[in-house]
């Protein structure tokens, strides 16, 4: 997005630039397109004469004419479909649509004549197009375009479009596109001898305000014998610029890591409970999340071949379903094989690593070995700016969705019934028991929770990670170190860890890059370990040692 | 036990048979005619050196988590850097002759802009180094894993995890173009070792040897471990750690020796393996890699050291067969091989064995009592 928003600007600012040329360097077309101006018929009326000479310097004229049409009638020309007719030298300009129209007044022509034949362009009058094109942008009636115009003004720092800047300034009265055509000029004059030294200082200050990359490299390239007010204000201004972009990458730095944190979170919030409460180590919680993630791709397969209408709700939809199916299948493994290995954790971790062989295979052997593609609802698309930072609506979604579950899931263990009985087993089975608690079936639906939790992580994760039989494998082992990290049977520490690893990770990247940034962070869990083997926030007491 | 010292009957049955293939499959492959019923084609011999490797790798988990409880699922990282270590040596040993022609470059050092050979791989030209490199870069790792992690006590799941997380570490790391080991691509092209070219069939057959007696020689030293006095205190470290530190034992400091010689010998089995298979690269350091083996350990008999060797063999045989015809079908089975043996097998196949045995023996216990009093 960004790359194609610089690209953009990039053209506009050439084509500025060879506006300025024609303008400035060659001073017969001023004068002729001076005398056309006055008489916008008579402008257009040269496109008639399809010469290369005649169109350039009706482009001239046209894009500073003020002709609220000039912009189409550019834009016809450079798609070809601005017409004349060979005979009357009349010129159309026929719409995208097809509709044709009179270009010099705007009225609908309801039989064309026939043998229209469109406006002949050499590379002269291509870049000529292109200058006018981004001439008329910073007058265009759309704000938008005019602030891209004086965005590229400023990145180009070409001196020569200040008449034309200074015209705009004068019409302008959007005050957002006035600040940032006053930020353009003051690029062009901050470095311009001739400006007085005052106003070039304001320049320079005004220029610190904006404070990003740009304004940076606009303060560094000052002129070497400018006026020592001038490089003071720019040394400073520099200096305040440098210190809120470092602020701003830090900060940048914390939203991916609370993206990932979220990730992580997300990952290990199934384990919090099937290990974190139950003490089962489930190998095969990773494939939980993965089957979770494919129910969310039947499910938009089935609404793209019955119901399109419905993609929109998508993921929704995939919430309950994948939370059932998963809960299903946990409950399926507790019932047929962890149970039997209560007290055996090394055992259950054998057994659930089979068992997640068996899962993965069983996906491959259905839906094949490649990735599957899971699409994205209109909503989670796209991405907004925060100052010098950006932020993409999928991760922002994820980061909530991921708090929702968990507090979710706080209130499912400490608020219900279920809740109640599951702290009930897990603290004391045999008292539970004698309570009238029937624990078998209490380990079985919190298993079957803690892999529905799983599941409804899958369909988030579907959303920014590769659909794949392998989805899993790849989270399996950070769970695990976001729970034994956050402190067994704690959710609050399975929280603080997740956000934790997740921002120290992120923060180490742009020293150590990403994946040593991984490896020294598994390093100094594996450290940490060592130090509280159980966790930040161990649960005291003689429970534990068992 | 039949006063023959520390190996049992098991034993000696099992490195006869080690020992003997040791022999035989090496004749049957370079003296017996092609065509002969006995014959070993050459494609066998690489792939049972294969195995016997793994069977040493298993012998080494078995050491620590049948006598000593530490089931570690970071094996792999062992093996694979011993495995390292020899491939290390291979790659110096192709000299000029790589694609690049590079005297002193490997190839992949070359590909990626290396000025000049790094520091951690001087000294690998020279095979007795890069031997006792094998023994010591994996030896050294798991001394300073041991060292605090041992110290500070964690066990159980809490190890296993983290031992996890180590060879997970060692894989991303070895995955790095810039970590001086040729990335994800690992070391592979070998031409020679020891001077001898590595796809002869006399290499072959020789490296298969060797693999075999190192298997005997890891068991019997294994063996003698487990049945001396510190074999003794290891057991009773595995079955009840905290009442045998009460009793005065230092229980790291046995688990640490433990857990360094098992490594070692996982990375003499990577560093035998090496050759054999032509390639190393970070794959090997997968966790799922250190998982599997100690499935081995678990089908063949937890705690029993033949069993592991025999396990290893017998998966991997296993695994190699059913690739062939079903390739799809592999996971399924080793993953219901996990779920049926720690459900129905807790002592693997050779328990199953032991138990059928004392079986049949007991009818003619039972016949005997007659005569008992008598006695």
């Amino acid at each position: 997005m960004r790359i194609l928003r610089a690209t953009r600007s990039g053209i506009v600012s050439l084509a500025l630039l060879m506006f300025a040329g024609i303008l400035f360097l060659t001073p017969a077309t001023p004068a002729r397109a001076q005398g056309a101006a006055a008489d916008p018929a008579g402008t257009i009326a040269r496109f008639g004469t399809d010469s290369y000479g005649d169109t350039e310097a009706a482009l001239g004229a046209l894009s500073v004419s003020g002709d609220p049409r000039a912009s189409e009638i550019v834009e016809a020309l450079r798609d070809g479909r601005l017409l004349f007719d060979p005979q009357t030298k009349a010129v159309f300009l026929r719409s995208p649509a097809g509709a044709v129209t009179d270009a010099a007044t705007g009225a609908a022509v309801a039989a064309p004549p026939a043998g229209l034949r469109p406006v002949r362009m050499n590379n002269r009058v291509r870049r000529a197009v292109d200058a006018a094109a981004g001439a008329l942008a910073l007058v265009s009636p759309d704000p938008a375009k005019r602030l891209d115009a004086a965005a590229a003004v400023f990145k180009s720092r070409d001196a020569a479009a200040l008449p034309a800047l200074d015209a705009a300034i004068a019409k302008e009265s959007d005050a957002r596109v006035k600040t940032a055509l006053a930020e353009a000029r003051a690029v062009l004059i901050v470095g311009n001898p001739s400006v007085a030294e005052a106003e070039r200082v304001a320049a320079a200050r005004l220029i610190a305000a904006r404070g990003d990359q740009e304004a940076l490299a606009a303060l560094s390239n000052l002129p070497a014998d400018s006026p020592a007010a001038v490089k003071q204000a720019a040394a400073a201004g520099i200096e305040s610029i440098n210190s809120s972009l470092a602020m701003w990458a830090v900060a940048q730095n914390v939203w991916y890591g609370l993206s990932l944190g979220s990730v992580l979170l997300l990952a290990a919030i199934g384990l919090a409970i099937t290990f974190g409460v139950m003490g089962v180590i489930n190998m095969a919680h990773g494939e939980m999340v993965m089957i979770g993630a494919y129910t969310t791709f039947v499910v938009q397969e089935v609404i793209r071949t019955s119901a399109p209408f419905l993609f929109g709700w998508s993921l929704a939809i995939a919430l309950p379903l994948a939370f059932l199916v998963t809960a299903l299948v946990g409950i399926l493994i507790e019932r047929t094989v962890i149970r039997f290995l209560y007290g055996r954790p090394l055992e259950t971790l054998l057994a659930t690593w089979g068992i997640s062989l068996i899962l993965q295979q069983a996906v491959r052997s259905i839906f094949g070995p490649t990735n599957k593609e899971v699409g994205a609802p209109y909503w989670m698309s796209g991405s907004f700016d925060i100052g010098q930072m950006a932020i993409t609506y999928n991760r922002l979604w994820i980061i909530v969705f991921a708090l929702l579950v968990f507090f979710a899931l706080l209130l499912v263990l400490k608020r219900t019934m279920l809740g109640l009985y599951v702290r009930a087993v897990t603290q004391n089975r045999r008292m539970a028991a004698a309570m009238g608690i029937r624990t078998g079936r209490i380990d079985a639906l919190t298993f079957g929770f803690g892999s529905g939790i799983a599941g409804i992580a899958g369909v988030a994760l579907s959303q920014i990670d590769n659909v794949s039989p392998n989805l899993g494998q790849g989270y399996i082992i950070d769970s695990f170190m976001v729970v034994v990290f956050g402190g067994v049977g704690n959710l609050w520490g399975t929280l603080v860890a997740a956000f934790g690893l997740g921002i120290a990770n992120k923060l180490l990247e742009p020293f150590a890059g990403a994946v040593l940034g991984k490896i020294i962070i598994l390093v100094l869990i594996i450290l940490f370990i060592q130090k509280r083997p159980r966790g930040l926030f161990a649960l005291k007491g003689r429970a534990v040692e068992a | 036990m039949n006063g023959t010292g520390f190996i049992d009957r098991k034993g000696w049955f099992f490195i006869a048979i080690v020992l003997g293939a040791a022999v035989l499959v090496p004749v049957a492959n370079l003296m017996v005619p092609e065509g002969s019923p006995l014959h070993v084609s050459d494609y066998l011999v690489p792939l049972l050196g294969k195995y016997l490797c793994y069977a040493l790798l298993a012998v080494a988990v078995d050491l620590v988590w049948g006598y000593c409880g530490v089931l570690s699922l970071g094996h792999a990282a062992f093996f694979g850097l011993g495995g390292y270590a020899m491939g290390m040596y291979l790659m110096r040993q192709i000299g000029p002759r790589g694609v690049y022609g590079n005297p002193i470059l490997p190839d992949f050092m070359v590909f990626l802009n290396y000025k000049e050979l790094p520091w951690f791989w001087w000294g690998f030209d020279w095979f007795p180094f890069a031997f006792v490199m094998v023994l010591f870069v994996p030896g050294l790792l798991a001394f300073l894993f041991g060292w605090f992690a041992f110290r500070s006590r964690v066990t159980g799941v809490y190890l296993s995890i983290i031992t996890q997380a180590m060879t997970y570490a060692l894989m991303l790391a070895f995955f790095r173009n810039d970590m001086g080991f040729g990335g994800n691509n690992g070391l592979t092209d070998f031409k020679d070792i020891l001077g001898f070219s590595i796809s002869a069939d006399g290499t072959r057959a020789a490296l298969f040897a060797a693999s075999a007696l190192a298997l005997a020689g890891g068991y019997v030293l294994c063996r003698a471990l487990v049945t001396s006095k510190y074999g003794k205190v290891l057991v009773a470290v595995r079955d009840a750690e905290s009442r045998t530190r009460f009793m005065g034992y230092r229980v790291e400091n046995y688990k640490l020796l433990c857990w360094t010689l098992s490594a070692m010998l996982a990375g003499v089995a990577g560093a035998l393996y090496v050759p054999q298979v032509g390639i190393i690269n970070p794959g090997e350091f997968a966790p799922a890699n250190s998982i599997e083996a100690v499935i081995w350990v678990a089908v063949g008999g937890r705690g029993t050291l033949v069993g592991a060797a025999l396990g290893a063999v017998l998966v991997n045989a296993g695994k190699t067969w059913f690739t062939g015809l079903l390739p799809e079908a592999w996971l399924f089975a080793l993953g219901a091989l996990f779920v049926l043996v720690t459900l129905f097998l807790p002592r693997g196949v050779l328990g199953l064995w032991d138990t059928l045995a004392a079986k049949r023996a007991k009818p003619a216990d039972t016949a005997v009592p007659a005569a008992k009093p008598a006695e």
